[in-house]
């Protein structure tokens, strides 16, 4: 498949979760939206690790190796970003009884 | 001894004054009063002996140099902090570490009714100004004398406002510091210009930028003008000649001593000393040594005659230092350089005699100053008595003192400049021996006019005060007699000789000698005769004397401080008024606080920005990223 | 006939609309159900890319793990479509707008690039296979991945803290 296409696929997905992030009032949600934007990226460095085989296959083997333990690396980061963001959420919740970003508005202060 | 080398000593110069200075400027409220006047009479001495090591020890011919450190270097402009020894330099260290020292030990009697603490004070000043004096006079360049040159504006101004606390003395400071200040200015950019002409300042570079050693002149006739010019400008500030001549006789607010150290002896000669240094600039440009002379001459008879008529007895003296300043210049514009330093050392004694004979009157009169309640203090103060006679016929002119022999050189040079010269100086010399006796005779002569508790008091002063008395008298005495000229003594112009390596003997027409025995016999015997004058006159003084439009005018100083003030001061102060009333309310706090206001406004504005909502600033964030990627795709394209 | 494309532009298709889906629907359970599908299609991608590791990894670690953690955490707040706090109008449309730009902007910045020519090898190539990725993993990326278990341990321990109760006693001490 062209490349194009699947650039242009993860800038849609990347868009989507923009939207997400700045429409929704929801702290899950929003870090929902930013999965969603983790692997739009992750979808292209995939892409972009399988572009220029045929030419350099024969030179190197294993080229765009890398790539793909890129987005290894960052479902790892996302996993742990994920469990310490939750707990924050649930302490949140503890604290001022919802999920709604309106509260953090300490950054005024 | 093997350390003590030639710049060894000469370092020593006038590193030892500031030491004096350190020492009782940051200590002045530990020390007592003793101690003080040890310490700064003692740095004076041992600085007086440098200065007479290095006066005999002087390499002959060319000057030298002694390089301390670089002092500002930009591209090829390298202006060393340097050390010029000379003949010149040498006589005036001579001249001033000599008499200051005997100003610092009088002063030590002077003074010591001050606290301990003011007594520091003015002592501190006293080593500063010696220091910065030195400074001037070693200097090895335009810059180095430039400082020296600010200096002893700086240390002339804190002496004269001493006793700050009085409202008139503070005020005579100011005008002092101001009129220097515009002297100074022309000083200064005569500096640039001689910069940006020949990319140096350095005195032995003078002769390579007028071209006489075989390569082509770097300053065009023009410049030679405009430096002079500028540099005489500079010089009329500092040396009190029209038009900033007001501040001296102002200057008479401060502590006698500090009249007759820095307004007698030393820091008012500075401007003799510079042109003298730059004589080479001076002869390229015949048209400003008649300007110098012209402002000397004119100066000399102004403050002559304003002198007639003053009752205050330092006011006298100031006006008459004004006077033979004005002599000085008559000298430097007729192209007698060597005369103009002759009578400057001179005058440096017999004026410091005055002015300390003066300082032991008022002394001895419990601060009186206005000589017509004076009168009769012969019994009273011998030795003031003797020693200022000394010093009246010193700066008359008669034979053999001092003044005869300098003056007869400035006048024989004015005869040379041109006959009508002449004729103006010799009137002018002929006010000075009658201001001087009538101030003489009303001080000493008739009968005592003061108070009765005054005369009570009457005493001679302390033996510090009397020691430098006597020994000045002497030395106004003998002075004179190292410069007696060729035709009353072969080879008697040992002055003119000692200087011969920094001032060329001008190869001008002799005069016969026929000629200059009558201009000799001319001007004493009508000095004495003006004497005769005097002492008929005064002897009998009883009380004001008769009042017409002259001697208003004269007593009124022709008016000069009052034309200042309405044309200068006024406007500007007028021009102040304005600034304070409309300019600076309306123009600048205008700006000013429209300024605040816009930014106030838009802060307000802007404050709901911060809202604190994340989300909000998630929004901005995508909007500047937005702009970012279009600025960078788009735009750079 | 080659399915590749029909299978592309399903994925692709059934990956937009499940995200759209995410961000608008107003139940936030809904959400993380479209999300878990949106990670199904770009797990079909992976496979489509023949780098099943990866591939399987998404499905196991995000849509298993982490969603379900999401899952867990709306139900145990007990947050419905009734709770769901929403922006005003406004605010959802300027965002919605701030987006799209961005969208535009980008998709007009690369859309002349070189990039044109070039193909995304689909259904061939052997880096994305588990035995090629693990050799890598365990020689040159041995050092990033023992840090990365650092990582986690971290973020356990700092997930720990943060969600342990604060009552009085343990504040004192």
């Amino acid at each position: 498949m062209p490349i194009n296409y699947y650039l242009f696929l993860s800038l849609a997905l990347f868009s989507i979760g923009m939207v997400g992030v700045l429409t929704r009032r929801n702290a899950i949600i929003i870090f929902m939206c930013i999965e969603l934007m983790l692997n739009a990226v992750n979808l292209l460095l995939v892409a972009f690790s399988k572009m220029h085989h045929l030419k350099n296959l024969a030179i190197n083997p294993m080229i765009g190796v890398d790539g793909q333990l890129f987005v290894f690396f960052i479902m790892v980061v996302a996993a742990a970003e994920v469990s310490v963001g939750l707990a924050i959420i649930v302490m949140m919740y503890r604290n001022v009884h919802s999920v709604d970003i309106q509260f953090l508005n300490r950054l005024k202060h | 001894m093997a350390m003590l080398s030639f710049p060894h000593i000469a370092y020593l110069i006038p590193l030892l004054p500031l030491l004096g200075f350190l020492i009782n400027g940051l200590g002045r409220n530990h020390l007592s009063h003793r101690a003080i006047a040890w310490i700064c009479s003692g740095v004076m001495a041992l600085a007086f002996a440098a200065s007479g090591w290095v006066f005999w020890n002087l390499p002959a011919g060319a000057p030298t140099i002694l390089t301390a450190f670089d002092f500002i270097r930009v591209g090829v402009l390298n202006i060393p902090f340097a050390f010029q020894l000379d003949a010149l330099s040498a006589l005036f260290l001579l001249i001033i570490t000599g008499i200051g020292f005997l100003i610092h030990v009088y002063s030590s009697a002077y003074m010591h009714e001050e606290s301990a603490s003011q007594y520091g004070r003015y002592f501190a000043y006293l080593n500063l100004f010696v220091f910065s004096m030195l400074l001037l006079v070693m200097g090895a360049n335009f810059v180095i004398l430039f400082i020296g040159w600010e200096g002893v504006g700086l240390c002339s101004y804190l002496l004269i406002g001493f006793w700050f606390r009085n409202p008139a003395y503070a005020q005579a400071a100011n005008k002092a510091f101001v009129m220097n200040r515009v002297g100074d200015l022309a000083f200064l950019i005569a500096i640039f210009w001689l910069i940006a002409r020949t990319g140096s300042v350095n005195f032995i570079d003078l002769p390579m930028a007028l071209g006489t050693v075989g390569q082509s002149a770097k300053l065009s006739a023009m410049d030679i003008t405009g430096i002079t010019i500028l540099l005489f400008i500079g010089a009329t500030g500092k040396s009190a000649q029209i038009p900033l001549y007001t501040w001296l006789p102002d200057a008479m607010a401060g502590p006698t001593p500090v009249s007759a150290l820095i307004h007698a002896a030393t820091m008012v000669t500075a401007g003799i000393y510079m042109i003298a240094r730059s004589n080479l600039l001076y002869t390229a440009a015949p048209l400003v040594l008649t300007i110098v002379a012209v402002i000397g001459l004119a100066t000399a008879l102004l403050a002559a005659t304003i002198a007639l008529r003053q009752n205050d007895i330092k006011k006298v003296l100031a006006y008459s230092t004004v006077s033979q300043l004005g002599f000085m210049f008559l000298a430097l514009g007729s192209g007698a350089y060597v005369a103009a330093v002759f009578h400057v050392m001179t005058h440096a004694f017999f004026k410091a005699l005055l002015f300390l004979g003066s300082g032991s009157v008022i002394h001895a009169l419990g601060g009186e100053q206005d000589i017509r309640k004076m009168g009769g203090l012969k019994k009273s103060l011998p030795i003031t008595y003797w020693t200022f006679l000394i010093g009246c016929l010193a700066i008359a002119g008669i034979f053999p003192f001092s003044g005869f022999f300098s003056k007869d050189a400035i006048l024989l040079s004015a005869f040379l400049k041109s006959p009508v010269f002449y004729a103006i100086a010799l009137f002018t010399a002929l006010l000075t021996a009658f201001y001087m006796f009538r101030l003489f005779i009303l001080t000493f002569g008739g009968s005592f006019r003061g108070m009765e508790e005054q005369r009570h008091h009457l005493h001679e002063s302390p033996l510090a005060m009397t020691l430098p008395l006597m020994l000045l008298a002497v030395l106004s005495v003998v002075v004179g007699w190292i410069g007696i000229p060729e035709v009353l003594m072969h080879g008697g112009d040992r002055l003119a000789e000692f200087l011969s390596a920094v001032i060329p003997v001008a190869s001008g027409h002799e005069v016969s000698h026929a000629t200059e025995y009558m201009l000799m016999g001319l001007s004493s015997g009508l000095v004495l005769l003006s004497i005769y004058v005097a002492w008929s006159r005064y002897k009998q003084y009883r009380s004001e004397e008769s009042e017409s439009s002259l001697t208003r005018f004269l007593d009124n100083k022709w008016y000069v401080d009052e034309a200042y003030q309405a044309a200068i001061v006024q406007p500007l102060h007028r021009l102040a008024g304005w600034i304070r009333s409309f300019f600076e309310p309306r123009i600048l706090d205008g700006a000013v606080q429209g300024v605040g206001r816009v930014v106030r406004y838009l802060s307000q504005q802007i404050r709901f920005l911060q809202s604190g909502q994340t989300g909000n600033y998630a929004l901005w964030m995508v909007i500047g990223i937005v702009l970012i990627l279009s600025i960078q795709f788009f735009i750079r394209k | 006939m080659n399915i590749t494309p029909y299978i592309f532009w399903f994925l692709s298709v059934m990956a937009l609309f499940s995200a759209l889906m995410m961000v608008t629907s107003r139940n936030p359970v809904y959400s993380v159900l479209w999300l878990i599908s949106t990670f199904f299609a770009i797990s079909g991608h992976y496979i489509l890319l023949n780098a099943q590791f990866l591939a399987a990894v998404n499905i196991i670690v995000y849509a298993g793990a982490i969603m379900v953690l999401f899952l867990f955490v709306i139900m145990l707040m007990n947050l419905n479509r009734e709770t769901e706090p929403q922006k005003n109008r406004w605010l959802k449309l300027i965002g919605a707008l701030a987006g799209g730009c961005l969208l535009l902007v980008m998709v007009a910045a690369l859309k002349d690039a070189e990039l044109r020519s070039q193909q995304a090898m689909v259904g061939t190539g052997s880096i994305g296979l588990i035995k090629v990725l693990g050799k890598e993993l365990f020689t040159r990326y041995v050092v990033p991945f023992e840090i990365s278990s650092l990582l986690f341990l971290s973020a356990m321990v700092g997930a720990a803290v943060i969600g342990k109760k604060e009552t009085p006693e343990t504040l004192k001490s």
